[in-house]
């Protein structure tokens, strides 16, 4: 189970208000690397993992990104909660503010709704690790191009920099957690009863 | 059977009593001293989960835990809850601003 925090694992007070930068940032919220399928995707793979490392770390990490869902969805908040129909509609985000008005819904940048197929549940653990491996990879990605978008505003860029660097973090530990499976499976099976096939 | 209508607690959890000093700034450089641990504890147990024979990691993450206990306790004495398993005369979950409204400095 899970107990809420009341607090941010990083501190984001957003001054100015830009519909533009969330309509991009929204992409970590819903999108196909963003923070909600990262969550879902390693607290679902959690239940098949062959060993106790592999098991807590997918917990672990499947909660910080829950936190990080919280940022980004805190980010997107921030930069349109007092947007004006003038800002919305230069930002290109008339037809988001017709369905959600400034509320936040997790879609892509380009405007497609979260879908479960963003991640994946393989029944085999090293085909799941590698695909966390790669959602790490593809998030630091992400978090690179909204860093290039954002430059301009520091209030923005700082928690964005914190979150890349998680995945990075991340990734780090994924690996190891991946070697471990791979020593487990690898390793001679050895039988106390000759009659064993 | 009747069901006792009689709502006010009786017990003796003093924490509506405590002096309340809304001294901002006070308050956001402990709530950042506690994210800093958070991090730093959070941190040390992913890296324990893939490591968990390393004896200085563990070391500071229970240092790390304790300070954290103690800052966290000393917060919520007098700025209310982190959770809502802090206990409390007076339901004070409602009164400090969420997160995502930026009252979280």
């Amino acid at each position: 189970m899970w107990t809420y925090n009341k607090m941010l694992q990083y501190p984001i007070n957003i001054k100015c208000t830009d519909p533009k930068l969330a309509k991009v940032i929204i992409s970590q919220y819903g999108g196909p690397d963003g923070e909600l399928a990262a969550s879902l995707r390693y607290l679902s793979q959690r239940f098949g993992m062959p060993d106790q490392k592999a098991k807590a770390i997918l917990n672990d990490i499947g909660t910080e990104e829950l936190a990080h869902l919280e940022m980004v969805g805190t980010i997107v908040h921030q930069l349109t909660k007092n947007a004006t129909i003038e800002q919305i509609q230069e930002a290109g985000l008339d037809a988001y503010y017709t369905d959600h008005g400034v509320d936040v819904y997790p879609q892509s940048a380009a405007g497609v709704p979260f879908t479960a197929a963003y991640i994946a549940t393989k029944g085999d653990p090293i085909a799941n690790l590698q695909e966390d491996l790669a959602a790490e990879q593809k998030a630091r990605a992400v978090y690179e191009k909204l860093i290039d978008l954002c430059r301009d505003n520091p209030d923005v860029l700082d928690p964005l920099r914190y979150l890349r660097e998680r995945e990075v973090v991340h990734f780090q530990r994924f690996g190891e957690a991946l070697r471990g499976v791979q020593d487990k499976l690898a390793m001679k099976k050895f039988y106390m009863n000759n009659k064993c096939d | 059977m009747f069901v006792n209508e009689n709502r006010n607690c009786c017990c003796n959890n003093d924490c509506e009593a405590e002096e309340r000093k809304i001294d901002c700034e006070k308050k956001e450089e402990l709530l950042q001293n506690i994210r800093c641990y958070e991090f730093a504890v959070n941190e040390l147990a992913l890296y324990l989960d893939t490591h968990p024979e390393d004896k200085k990691a563990l070391c500071l993450h229970k240092k790390y835990c304790n300070e954290l206990k103690n800052l966290r306790d000393m917060y919520q004495k007098v700025y209310g809850p982190l959770t809502i398993t802090y206990p409390c005369n007076k339901w004070r979950w409602l009164e400090e601003p969420w997160p995502w409204e930026g009252g979280d400095k």
